[in-house]
């Protein structure tokens, strides 16, 4: 059971929570990604490709789901502007035991953020604004799953 | 027979070239995402110079991920756009 969501609105990590649970299993992971306040961040602008976005976050579900034996995976993504300690993404996996919920919620995580097309623009509270540059650990993150 | 793609840009590539999309027509011998890259700095400084690092740039044909040298073929969309930073 895969679940993919991408919008401006929120989202109840318990909500989530409790909806993987149902599917069955009694190990369940998730993931929660914040806007960090790294000092003077005002805001985050999240863009992404409408068209290609379910594609790619659906891909990267259903390769966990044959990598790993898991009874439900739901994938939530937000987009517009986002404030300090705002929600951007959630992980859930819902599995048997809690090695497949923990390494495939990571899994997810780790392709989501170099194959997933979001883009961040940072703006600063003295109004400089700045895309994001993609950062080498994210790319050493994903590449170590290849098998 | 007539051949055209829509091409769509995304983030600072979308704004630094001031447009979101556009439709071209391809041309005899522009088979590759590269042969349409050079097609399009061949028309202004402003696509010479963001396309100038290719490195620094990801593809995708009809939302699927590509590399310079992929066949156009029958794709209807290319997209090009920075390396993502989502999540």
């Amino acid at each position: 059971m895969i679940r993919i969501e991408v919008g401006s609105a929120d989202f109840d990590i318990g909500v989530e929570t409790a909806k993987v649970a149902g599917q069955g299993g009694g190990a369940i992971a998730s993931f929660v990604g914040q806007v960090r306040d790294d000092g003077n961040l005002q805001s985050l602008e999240l863009e992404h490709y409408p068209a290609m976005t379910d594609k790619a976050l659906r891909k990267i579900a259903e390769t966990a789901l044959s990598d790993w034996p898991l009874h439900a995976v739901t994938i939530i993504h937000r987009v517009g502007t986002l404030s300090v300690g705002e929600n951007i993404v959630l992980v859930v996996t819902g599995s048997d035991h809690r090695g497949a919920a923990i390494e495939a919620c990571s899994f997810i995580m780790d392709k989501l953020k170099t194959v997933a097309p979001f883009w961040k623009k940072e703006t600063r509270t003295d109004g400089a604004a700045k895309w994001v540059e993609e950062r080498a650990s994210d790319v050493d993150a994903s590449e170590k799953w290849q098998k | 027979m007539d051949r055209s793609l829509d091409i769509v840009y995304f983030a600072w590539v979308r704004e630094r070239l001031g447009t979101d999309q556009e439709h071209v027509q391809l041309g005899d011998g522009i088979e590759t995402i590269s042969d349409v890259l050079d097609m399009l700095v061949a028309r202004s400084d402003v696509y010479a110079d963001i396309f100038a690092d290719i490195a620094k740039l990801r593809f995708a044909l009809d939302q699927d991920y590509g590399v310079p040298a992929s066949p156009i073929g029958s794709a209807r969309e290319l997209a090009i756009f920075p390396p993502v930073t989502g999540g």
